[in-house]
């Protein structure tokens, strides 16, 4: 029996064989910028997914892709009877019902996008196992999951304030770089569970307690503002108002409903909670690269 | 036997280590080991017990640890089919996983020119999505653009050759229909190095004939294909290099057919009188083509 591993150039490492063809490591991490890059080359896949899973996900119902929009509807008519008919929260809102569905509807995409995010590469170790691709591309498709959704409830929303009594303004346009922001956010908060998720498979079990516990403390069916005025000191409610869970939702309630009042804040705290969560959770997943899918 | 037109690795290097350098390395696998963990799969009998067992051990539960590879070094070469043979668990598989990156080795090191794929009947794509729509993610994400999807998308479903079924989800398809499908969106890219496992184990006789030639297209274009087949007669017929494998080390390493006649004396003496009879039938069924 030959042994070719003699054969192979005695007077040269692997290393020196290597770097003279121009041979790189196998599945090693690529540097930020062009792994970025490379991120960005696969946005057709991450379209094409989210389009296939939206198709897919709902194919096994009688209903099918009516779902989406009857998801959300279902969602605020409950919330409506408990928080609004039963307890009685409404005191001190005007126009309770745009302010608890905007709630809702926000809050649940941040919600989902987290939830999603967990999963993404567990859900999808099968891809990841069987073609190599920069797997930030899961996280990224799955909030843009997540934002088709939000798009529908937005739909969704439009007659439901019209019929609670808010007239069209220019102002209703501040929408959209309240969303773009949420989603820089969200996106942020995806990569960030994405790889705890991969790491542990516990993740699962843990965040819908955490992200419930989270509903409840960003003013969804009570405002913050009333509350706090009540019960404690100033501190409580600055707390509240910058926890990002509130200040998304705030932004776009401020955007469609006119009478609703917030504070000055709001525009710069949603930017500063955007831009740390994105990079810093871009960052914090493109370090674990070459671990996913591993084992 | 019909030795493939391919020069075998000794025939090409046996001159000077000069001659060597001329033959441009694809893969070079330096001393490795993997070494890869089982998360929680430790089942205990019930929640007291998984507990209690958690905190006597003081460890991560459920986490076990399988050193695969143990040491493995060769370089392979462009033009190369080379075939992994080896009992179950000898560590075939991951030493694929580790030359296509996606597991990190634990010490030692590999280079790759390009980016290896990775072919496996294990590795399940979208299995609640469409033959349709797998087709497209497939190459999307192997980095395609949408243009070349829609070039490329008629011939995978061609060479794939599963008819109506293209359009239903793929855990309705058998394990030999979801393998072809795997294969035809793989090949539709010209890989540098192709990894296949076990991908062609459950074609049928056609399909294994198209895969085959395929894999020979693949090394006439320069790329390099490492096949790992229980199937010692496929291993004959596609490959012209083999490594024999064992607890994940190897046993040795060089021209297919010396290669699997040594893994056969070892390991099943009696096979290798059935088979020589059976090979005939093998090469009656390529040369009826």
């Amino acid at each position: 029996m030959t042994d070719v591993r003699a054969v192979a150039a005695p007077e040269l490492s692997a290393a020196e064989l290597a770097s003279r063809f121009g041979m790189a490591r196998a599945g090693a991490r690529p540097a930020l910028l062009p792994y970025a890059r490379d991120l960005w080359g696969r946005r057709h896949f991450v379209l094409a997914f989210a389009r296939a899973y939206n198709a897919v996900g709902y194919s096994s119902s009688f209903l099918g892709q009516f779902w989406q929009v009857l998801t959300p509807l279902l969602n605020a008519g409950v919330y409506f009877l408990v928080f609004g008919v039963i307890l009685h929260t409404r005191r001190g809102v005007s126009n309770y019902i745009g302010f608890l569905v905007i709630g809702i509807f926000v809050f649940h995409y941040t919600q989902n996008s987290i939830l999603t995010g967990s999963r993404a590469i567990t859900a999808n170790i099968g891809l990841t196992r069987a073609l190599h691709f920069p797997r930030a591309t899961l996280p990224v498709a799955t909030t843009v999951i997540a934002l088709q959704q939000l798009l529908v409830s937005l739909v969704v929303l439009l007659p439901i304030i019209l019929i609670t009594g808010e007239r069209p303004s220019p102002r209703w346009l501040l929408v959209v770089p309240a969303v773009t922001l949420q989603t820089i956010f969200c996106l942020g908060c995806s990569f960030v569970l994405a790889r705890i998720g991969a790491r542990i498979p516990d993740t699962a079990q843990i965040l819908p307690f955490l992200l419930r516990t989270w509903l409840y403390l960003s003013g969804i069916f009570y405002s913050i503002k009333n509350l706090t005025q009540s019960l404690h000191g100033e501190w409580l409610r600055r707390l509240l108002e910058i926890n990002p869970g509130a200040v998304y939702v705030e932004l776009v309630r401020d955007a469609l409903l006119a009478k609703h009042s917030t504070y000055v804040f709001e525009w710069p705290v949603a930017v500063a909670w955007a831009t740390v969560m994105f990079l810093g959770g871009f960052v914090f997943f493109w370090q674990a690269e070459e671990e996913y899918g591993r084992g | 036997m019909a030795e493939a037109p391919f020069p075998t690795p000794e025939t090409s290097s046996a001159g000077s280590a000069l001659l060597d350098l001329e033959r441009v390395p694809t893969v070079i696998v330096e001393d490795i080991h993997l070494i890869y963990r089982i998360a929680g799969r430790r089942a205990r009998s019930n929640a007291p017990a998984a507990l209690f067992g958690m905190l006597k051990r003081g460890q991560p539960p459920g986490m076990r640890e399988v050193h695969a590879v143990r040491g493995v070094s060769f370089t392979a070469y462009r033009g190369e089919a080379i075939g992994l043979i080896g009992p179950n668990g000898s560590g075939k598989s991951t030493l694929l996983r580790g030359i296509a990156g996606l597991m990190a080795p634990q010490s030692g090191v590999i280079y790759t020119s390009g980016q290896p794929s990775l072919l496996g009947v294990g590795a399940a794509m979208m299995n609640d999505m469409s033959g349709e729509r797998n087709v497209v993610l497939g190459c999307l994400a192997m980095g395609m653009t949408p243009e070349q999807v829609k070039e490329v998308y008629d011939d995978i479903v061609d060479f794939a050759g599963i008819g109506e079924f293209i359009s239903l989800p793929m855990n309705t398809y058998s394990s030999g229909m979801g393998a072809r499908l795997r294969f035809a969106i793989a090949a539709a890219k010209t890989h540098e190095i192709l990894l296949i496992d076990e991908a062609l184990a459950t074609g049928d006789a056609e399909f294994r004939r198209k895969s085959e030639k395929r894999i020979h297209d693949l090394r006439d274009q320069a790329g390099t294909v490492f096949l790992v087949s229980h199937g010692l007669g496929v291993i004959r017929e596609t490959c012209n290099r083999a490594i024999w494998l064992e607890k994940g080390k190897i046993v040795a390493d060089g021209e297919a057919n010396a290669v699997v006649d040594a893994y056969q004396d070892r390991h099943d003496p009696d096979a290798r009188v059935l088979e020589a009879t059976a090979v005939p039938l093998v090469l009656d069924e390529a040369s009826s083509i």
